[in-house]
């Protein structure tokens, strides 16, 4: 077993968790951009470096800075108070619920005949990248670009509301 | 146990984290956090499969990946603005009391 695998495994888990668990936002957005980059570190180390610094790119530099943008835009006091009762006993049965699914998760990995074979990581280059992006995966490119346009003006058609009347429109 | 076990015992922690923290936390944000987690533990299977798992193409788990990537790039940009409006209108996140379309 490789050391430098279960350090990544240990450092994103844990990053998670303390993500979840923290009672400060803002914190939480923090360590999930360092559980993220862990995930990108997961991806170098098995040797798809393309994935990796897509990971960066994406999860560590957009969406943690929407993130950060969209907790700063909502932020209230109120919003951070200790949980009830009632919230104590959601977050018991949720651990007790996301336990339940590890534990079967594990159950089943450790129980079926994985077939492994431990010979060097597939190389994949850039240009072959490129290249299957553009022949077989061409559709699929499209519809991801047709996919993110749509989401895109979703989401400002959203966020952006009915602002009509504001004085700040007409100046 | 085997490193492509370990991998897919790691990813199966990550998602179980993630559904903890959406099932747990009332903040919206949260929420979308944490299935932002359980969508990177599925990544995490896909590379780890086309690692170890039995010979492919050698670049369809990245190509799945990518595509993965950008999906979930589009969902958090709606759910965030979702959580924008929900805010206006409410004038709060947590989830509870967000029981406008309650019947």
């Amino acid at each position: 077993m490789n050391a430098v695998l279960i350090l990544i495994a240990l450092v994103t888990v844990g990053t998670a968790i303390a993500a979840m668990a923290g009672r400060n936002l803002l914190h939480s957005v923090l360590l999930l951009a360092l559980a993220w980059t862990g995930v990108a570190a997961f991806y170098l180390w098995a040797g798809a470096e393309f994935a990796a610094f897509a990971q960066v790119l994406v999860y560590v530099g957009a969406i943690s800075m929407v993130v950060l943008f969209a907790v700063l835009l909502t932020r209230r006091s109120r919003d951070e108070a200790a949980p009830g009762p009632a919230g104590q006993s959601r977050a018991l049965s949720a651990v007790m619920a996301a336990a339940a699914v590890a534990g079967v998760l594990v159950g089943a990995i450790l129980r079926s005949p994985l077939a492994a074979s431990p010979g060097p990581a597939p190389a994949v280059t850039v240009r072959q990248l490129g290249a299957e992006l553009m022949g077989p995966y061409a559709a699929a490119l499209l519809a991801v670009g047709v996919l993110l346009t749509v989401a895109l003006i979703g989401a400002v058609v959203l966020a952006a509301g009915d602002r009509t009347g504001q004085p700040e429109d007409n100046p | 146990m085997s490193p492509l076990q370990f991998c897919l015992i790691f990813s199966g922690v990550l998602f179980s984290v993630g559904l903890a923290g959406a099932l747990a936390r009332s903040n919206a944000i949260l929420v979308l956090l944490g299935i932002e987690l359980m969508l990177n533990a599925a990544n995490l299977n896909f590379i780890a499969f086309w690692r170890y798992g039995p010979a492919s193409a050698p670049a369809t788990g990245v190509i799945f990946v990518i595509f993965s990537i950008a999906v979930t790039a589009a969902e958090t940009a709606v759910g965030l603005a979702l959580v924008i409006a929900i805010h206006r209108h409410q004038r709060s996140i947590r989830l509870q009391e967000a029981t406008r379309l309650k019947g």
